[in-house]
């Protein structure tokens, strides 16, 4: 497998992973207080359309010409990479609030319960949340399935490691019976954020006719440079926010009176 | 018409996201690297200094909420 490959699958595995994880804690809550059945009915057919989608548009994508392609999908990367960079970096700074799986299960389970009277068969409310959480979450990664397996002719490869990430994820809720709060979510969104970005600049580049020195060993050195950037932005996002949280800081008149170091509350953006 | 806004705002929402103004830099680097790569002048740097500048730029605003 070259490194353009395994920097394909790993991609792919960690965007579908962290897609999967919060897919997982819609399907949980509403399988949990309406019904399992209606809700997993919910899950196959918002995979089927998934799995459509990818179908359809992978033969269409690949009979592009090779120039076309990689500019089409070198920007289409190359801006979902940076959206994802962007609101990692602000998570990582407090100015974005992390994904709280356990505050979202406890939402949805709540709003399950006053969604009314549940029905003995099949529960269209439980079918409905899960087949759009499940296609929602899924869409983005459907798009990246089918841009990074495209542009490579490896989407077989890629929806592979969609699948292993999915199914990585289902086994770990499966045995922990409950949403998958402890998941690295933020890291993990910048390491995609990363990736995408990398292969999106290289191809982008590439396909609107720019020579990388070194051909394809450009490639470690650019996800390298980018790493490092995004690593270099938040913290300094990090230390302007601790700056001015200490320049808000309430003096101290009184000698035991503890100083808040604390970001204030109206810095922080809503998500 | 309100579906066909509906699916249009959801397609913009989904391709460019919360930022235009990146996804129109993104789009207006590789129509440089183009330009320039055309005119047969060196053109792989335009896009690591764009992509860099439009991550900071980006995150800036954010920070100071505008976006």
């Amino acid at each position: 497998m070259s490194g353009a490959e395994i920097g394909l699958a790993l991609s792919v595995f960690l965007a579908c992973a962290v897609e999967a994880v919060e897919a997982l804690t819609i399907v949980l809550a509403v399988g949990t207080t309406r019904s399992w059945s209606s809700a997993m009915s919910g899950v196959g057919a918002a995979t089927l359309a998934l799995a459509a989608i990818v179908a359809a548009l992978g033969p269409a994508l690949t009979a592009l010409p090779i120039g076309v392609l990689r500019v089409l999908v070198g920007g289409l990367l190359l801006i979902f990479g940076l959206q994802w960079l962007r609101k990692a970096i602000l998570r990582s700074a407090g100015l974005k609030a992390k994904h709280d799986e356990l505050q979202i299960y406890n939402e949805e389970a709540t709003a399950a319960r006053a969604a009314g009277a549940k029905h003995p068969g099949f529960d269209g409310y439980a079918f409905t949340i899960s087949f759009k959480g499940v296609l929602l979450e899924g869409l983005e990664v459907a798009f990246i399935v089918l841009t990074f397996g495209s542009n490579q002719h490896r989407i077989p490869l890629a929806a592979a490691a969609a699948a292993a990430a999915v199914l990585l994820v289902i086994a770990a809720g499966v045995a922990a019976r409950a949403p998958l709060a402890r998941v690295p979510e933020n890291t993990m969104k910048l390491a995609v954020g990363v990736m995408l970005s990398s292969f999106g600049m290289f191809w982008g580049a590439e396909g609107a006719g720019a020579s990388w020195p070194g051909g394809d060993a450009a490639l470690p050195a650019i996800i390298a440079g980018v790493l490092i950037a995004a690593n270099a932005l938040a913290w300094n996002l990090r230390r302007g926010m601790r700056h001015v949280a200490a320049d808000q800081a309430v003096p101290t008149e009184i000698p035991n009176q503890a100083v808040s170091t604390e970001i204030p509350d109206q810095a922080t953006v809503s998500a | 018409m309100k579906r066909v806004q509906g699916f249009f705002a959801g397609v913009w929402e989904f391709v460019v996201g919360d930022d235009w103004r990146t996804a129109l830099g993104a789009v207006l680097a590789l129509a440089l690297t183009a330009l320039l790569a055309g005119a047969a002048i060196s053109a792989w740097w335009v896009m690591p200094l764009a992509v860099l500048g439009l991550l900071a730029l980006s995150i800036r605003r954010a920070a100071r909420g505008g976006g």
